[in-house]
């Protein structure tokens, strides 16, 4: 039955917990993201992307908790060439031409890609002869990212897939990415700019200090986000009436302190004084992501160490 | 998956590197053809092994070393360039990557050995075609320490010192074991360096030649040596890659 259950997953984990010595990089992550779906887990430097993504490919065994790959361990999904991946660091092997590498990585996997093909998708026709080590840094970066295409596998992994590329480079790897969502493969990136998972994604996880703070389609996500915070203080007053005034989303309560998540906080900063003058403390938090992660998680949370 | 690409690019790497060249066939045929010139007809330790013949399977050890040692030095590179951990997100197994090594190895190895046989017969060394076979096959055995050697260091040791260690290594190994002449001919420290398994690869000639030079001793000091670095390279593995 256990089979019959898992036949049909993408990947799912449950309980994900990962330290560094005292450092807290993931704690209890459960993520259930079904195949053919294209996922982006946004957060800063330092949230535990990274950390998550190597649990997901097998590269580093969580504390507790545990996850699986198209039903089977990630190990084994791995080995069975269902998964193609992109570090987030890391250079080429030396010695070697960009199309020898290219069939070199294909030769790993039961059914690659055409080495021609995948030259001619991630723009890398003119470099196939070139050494390795003569790459700038852009090109050695869509060489990677034509190593883990070239497998032609069921699930992609993109950490990061864009560090380090041109504006001009960054379109094009995304129309490839996108291309290859559409083909039905299941696609999960890391990525820490909002536009890169809100345009991209099917589905943004939102990862801070070690933990989902969010976890839904890419416009709901982009709103929570995008949006500005105003924090002020303010005793006594009806949660409902200041949900109520213009440009605001969301409104939370911490003692005598209210957080107002605003898709225009220019329209409801004045409605704010006008409707309630007794308001002090009043300080509006820019629209940055990383602002944005902090107010999200201000409230449950002391800030604690972290690692990428 | 196809083991024989990863095999072909293992050795394209290999050859590619002017370093391991120098080192495993220049070297050894610059120094064998400069000593060996003036002393085509001394004789050395045991009855009948020429001088040239001695040497010749001291120098063709000596670069046979450096050729096994070699894809250690790969293996540290990639490791410092995160390519190892990108081959472990592909279905590449460790044990296919492990086998391409030493195949790599060998035939780096190989090519160095017959150019310096060459060379010996240039210099007036005569054995025959089971002679000549027995010897490579010798020396073919005693380089699994050497290679086993190399994959341990590159997993544990960083790419600036490794070419250092791994330079000295075959030096003390070299030196010890007799490539350039043997340095004990009896007593405690002959004993001590009939232990080392070079001893055993310079040896190899006079063995081939003699019938009964390379003695039960030669192989259990081999076996000894395999054994006892298996277990190291597992050890390096697993640290290596988070596994221990």
């Amino acid at each position: 039955m256990a089979t019959v259950s898992t036949a049909s997953a993408g990947i799912r984990a449950v309980g994900l917990t990962k330290s560094y010595g005292s450092v807290h990089a993931v704690r209890d992550i459960d993520l259930d993201f079904p195949p053919g779906e294209t996922v982006a887990l946004l957060g800063p430097n330092g949230a535990g992307k990274t950390t998550t993504i190597d649990m997901i490919l097998g590269l580093r065994r969580p504390d507790a908790g545990a996850v699986t790959v198209f039903g089977v361990s990630p190990a084994t999904a791995v080995n069975s060439g269902l998964v193609g991946g992109m570090l987030q660091t890391g250079s080429l092997p030396d010695f070697l031409r960009v199309r020898e590498l290219l069939s070199l990585v294909a030769s790993y996997y039961p059914h690659p890609l055409p080495v021609e093909d995948v030259l001619a998708l991630t723009g890398l026709g003119d470099l196939a002869e070139r050494r390795t080590t003569k790459l700038s840094g852009g090109q050695a970066q869509r060489v990677r990212f034509a190593t883990a295409l070239v497998g032609d596998t069921d699930l992609l992994v993109l950490d990061e897939p864009t560090a380090g590329v041109d504006v001009e480079g960054r379109h094009e790897l995304w129309q490839v990415i996108r291309g290859l969502a559409s083909e039905g493969k299941t696609v999960v990136f890391a990525t820490h700019y909002l536009e890169e998972a809100d345009v991209f994604a099917d589905r943004i996880v939102l990862i801070a200090h070690g933990r989902i703070v969010a976890d839904g389609p890419a416009t709901e996500i982009k709103a929570k986000v995008g949006s500005r915070s105003v924090r002020a203080t303010l005793p006594v007053v009806d949660l409902s009436s200041l949900r109520a005034l213009p440009g605001v989303i969301n409104v939370e309560r911490h003692g005598e302190v209210v957080i107002l998540s605003c898709s225009d906080a220019d329209a409801a900063l004045p409605a704010l004084f006008a409707t309630f003058p007794e308001v002090r403390d009043v300080e509006a938090a820019g629209g940055s992501l990383e602002d944005a992660f902090l107010e999200l998680t201000a409230a449950d949370d002391p800030p604690p160490e972290e690692v990428g | 998956m196809s083991g024989a690409t990863h095999v072909r690019y293992e050795l394209v790497r290999s050859l590619r590197n002017p370093l391991l060249y120098g080192l495993s066939i220049g070297l050894p045929l610059v120094v064998y053809y400069a000593v060996t010139s003036g002393n085509r007809h001394a004789f050395v330790y045991a009855a009948g092994v020429s001088f040239p013949l001695y040497f010749m399977t001291g120098m063709a050890a000596y670069g046979a070393m450096f050729a096994s040692i070699g894809p250690g030095g790969r293996l540290a590179r990639d490791r410092a360039r995160g390519w190892t951990r990108q081959l472990r997100i592909t279905p590449l197994r460790a044990r296919t990557d492990y086998l391409a090594k030493v195949l790599a190895a060998y035939l780096v190895a190989l090519p160095a050995l017959l150019l310096v046989f060459l060379a010996g017969a240039t210099l007036g060394v005569r054995l025959d075609a089971a002679q000549w076979f027995e010897m490579t096959g010798l020396l073919v055995v005693g380089l699994v320490p050497f290679i086993l050697m190399g994959l341990i260091l590159g997993h544990l040791i960083k790419t600036d010192a490794l070419v250092q260690v791994m330079g000295w290594l075959v030096v003390f190994f070299a030196l010890f074991g007799g490539a350039f002449g043997s340095l004990f001919n009896k007593g405690a420290m002959l004993t001590v360096v009939k232990a080392l398994p070079s001893y055993w690869l310079v040896h190899a000639g006079a063995a081939a030649l003699l019938h009964g030079d390379w003695p039960a001793e030669g192989w259990i000091v081999l076996a000894f040596w395999t054994a006892a670095l298996i277990p190291l390279a597992v050890f390096a593995y697993r640290h290596d890659t988070g596994e221990a």
